[in-house]
């Protein structure tokens, strides 16, 4: 109980200290932002199609992104430090970054989707399930965050690393076109992606249960990848403690 | 007293460098015990190895009873670090920063904001703390560190060359922090590499050099290393020639230190090389402005038992980057 209330206390710091920082304005907020616009005037009444990539799309970065800044930017001016010098266990500080990086994505996604429901007449399906959906989501996204950003020094490092993966989904996992109009090989990487599922399962729920892959099936998996991203980020973070202190 | 600190055989290794090479020493409770060395001496990585930061290659060191390697996390409730380079949160208030380490220690709710405002009032920064830590003079900013490091009221304090950089006031009101904490019954850690600063601050020394402890003892029993020895110390009225050697091969001077316009020369009896030092100053036209005799230093007991020129311990290291 004691090492979650101290997560609690480094996801409250990251998030009063890291929000204002340039490059998560750009890559966090300002990108998903000016997607969402895009696609809006080039078509108002078909953007309601791409919502789901989109709202997947905003998550993806505003969580990868803050979760490389607060793993870097502490790094480089020695803040890391201090939390390694507290009575804390890795996985305290570790559960601490991906929750304030989880709940930024989260509240940048809210309010988009929020802003998106009167413009388009957007219906959530099952509100349940949409919360689960992107709760697991962004705690995946920010764990891949942090695996990324662990490895570097410099936050712009983190963040062009952070690119080799997220461009690419942003192809591969469903995002503008179904995973099922790729040619082979393709999709195979899609799957291999947790993007993918969060976009299909978003589609079960704002799109009339559009996805093809059934949406327990895609809550499961997302759960899959938080288990398989938290411990692989656990032990990167781990070794590269012991490496660099 | 019994001992809080005890380190054993502690080694590290960076790939084939040896920084530290089987150290092993105790500390008491209560008492100021300084690491004393040169740049790259091997003291920051030791201060590492004993709070927990870095992994020592083999040895151990315990904490107030505990090991550290295998209860880190115990270790790091009773001690408090205050590192080379001053690193809270730019942005945060010294307010904020000292709510945040309560936070990060365990401090009870009711308890964090009165020991924080107990911390700035005593470490006189009550008036900047609404003001971000990035804002603050290098001074000010060490203040604040050292603050934090109280937050918890650990048992040890490690300070880590706790006045480098600082200007010479800082540095003075640091140090009074300093023996202020330990009246308070602080065990104290401290790393430096200003012979005074631990000549005023330490109860007990332990001379470090490439990674090896060259003696521990108080001051004054390292003082008594060179107690055989007199020194003559001549100012003059323009700083020295190369005159070095040419002294060096007065008999009876066994070493000479110059510093500006002072020669310090260590001898056996004063007596015997007093005259043949006049005569050689005056030969060379050089006016002698004022003549003492002095007692043995912990710089002159420093340069005896290490063989390393004093003047390598008034090169501070470059300062690194951060928020310094």
């Amino acid at each position: 109980m004691d090492e979650i209330k101290k997560s609690y206390f480094i996801a409250k710091k990251d998030m009063g200290t890291y929000y204002l920082k340039p490059p998560l304005i750009s890559w966090g907020l300002m990108l998903p932002i000016v997607f969402v616009l895009a696609f809006y005037f080039r078509n108002p009444t078909g953007i309601k199609e791409v919502v789901p990539g989109l709202i997947g799309l905003t998550l993806l970065f505003s969580c990868t992104s803050m979760a490389a800044i607060v793993i870097t930017f502490e790094k480089r001016i020695g803040a890391l430090e201090r939390l390694l010098l507290a009575p804390l266990e890795i996985r305290t500080i570790l559960f601490g970054k991906t929750l304030g990086s989880s709940v930024f994505g989260l509240v940048i996604t809210i309010v988009i989707t929020i802003f998106l429901i009167p413009i388009i007449d957007l219906s959530i399906n099952y509100p349940f399930s949409f919360s689960l959906i992107i709760i697991l989501s962004g705690i995946a996204f920010s764990l891949l965050g942090i695996l990324i950003s662990v490895g570097v020094k410099e936050v712009f490092e983190a963040m062009t690393m952070s690119n080799f993966f997220r461009f690419p989904m942003i192809f591969l996992c469903g995002v503008f076109f179904p995973v099922s109009s790729m040619s082979f090989p393709l999709p195979i990487l899609s799957y291999l992606l947790p993007l993918t599922y969060t976009v299909d399962g978003l589609k079960h729920c704002l799109l009339e249960d559009k996805g093809v892959i059934p949406l327990y099936l895609n809550l499961l998996i997302l759960l899959g990848f938080v288990i398989l991203l938290y411990s692989l980020s656990l032990f990167i973070f781990k070794k590269r403690i012991r490496q660099e202190f | 007293m019994d001992n809080i600190i005890q380190v054993n055989d502690l080694t590290k290794f960076y790939g084939k460098f040896l920084a530290v090479d089987h150290i092993s020493f105790d500390v008491k409770e209560g008492e100021v015990f300084g690491f004393l060395g040169p740049n790259g001496a091997g003291k920051t990585t030791t201060i590492r190895m004993m709070v927990g930061l870095t992994h020592p290659s083999s040895g151990t060191a315990w904490i107030d009873g505990h090991d550290v390697t295998k209860e880190p996390v115990e270790v790091k409730k009773t001690i408090g670090l205050v590192p080379e380079t001053s690193n809270l949160y730019g942005e945060l208030s010294s307010l904020k920063n000292l709510i945040y380490q309560a936070e990060l220690y365990g401090v009870s709710r009711k308890e964090r904001r009165i020991r924080t405002l107990t911390l700035l009032e005593e470490f006189g920064l009550k008036e900047h703390q609404n003001k971000p830590f990035q804002a603050f003079s290098r001074g000010l900013k060490r203040r604040l560190t050292i603050a934090a490091a109280l937050i918890h009221n650990p048992k040890i304090l490690f300070l880590d060359e706790p006045t480098t950089g600082l200007d010479v006031m800082s540095a003075r009101g640091l140090r009074k922090l300093i023996l202020d904490s330990k009246k308070k019954g602080l065990t104290i850690f401290l790393t430096t590499h200003y012979i005074p600063e631990a000549e005023s601050l330490c109860d007990r020394v332990a001379i470090i050099v490439k990674g090896k402890i060259r003696i521990i003892d108080t001051l004054e029993n390292i003082k008594a290393q060179v107690k055989e020895t007199e020194i003559l110390e001549i100012g003059l009225d323009r700083p020295p020639e190369d005159w070095k050697n040419m002294f060096l091969s007065i008999d009876g001077i066994k070493k000479i230190l110059i510093e500006e316009r002072r020669i310090r020369f260590h001898t056996k009896s004063i007596d015997r090389v007093t005259s043949s030092i006049i005569k050689f100053l005056e030969e060379r036209g050089a006016k002698i402005q004022s003549i003492n005799t002095l007692s043995p230093s912990l710089e002159d007991a420093f340069v005896r038992i290490t063989g390393l020129d004093s003047e390598l311990m008034k090169i501070d290291k470059p300062v690194k980057g951060g928020p310094e």
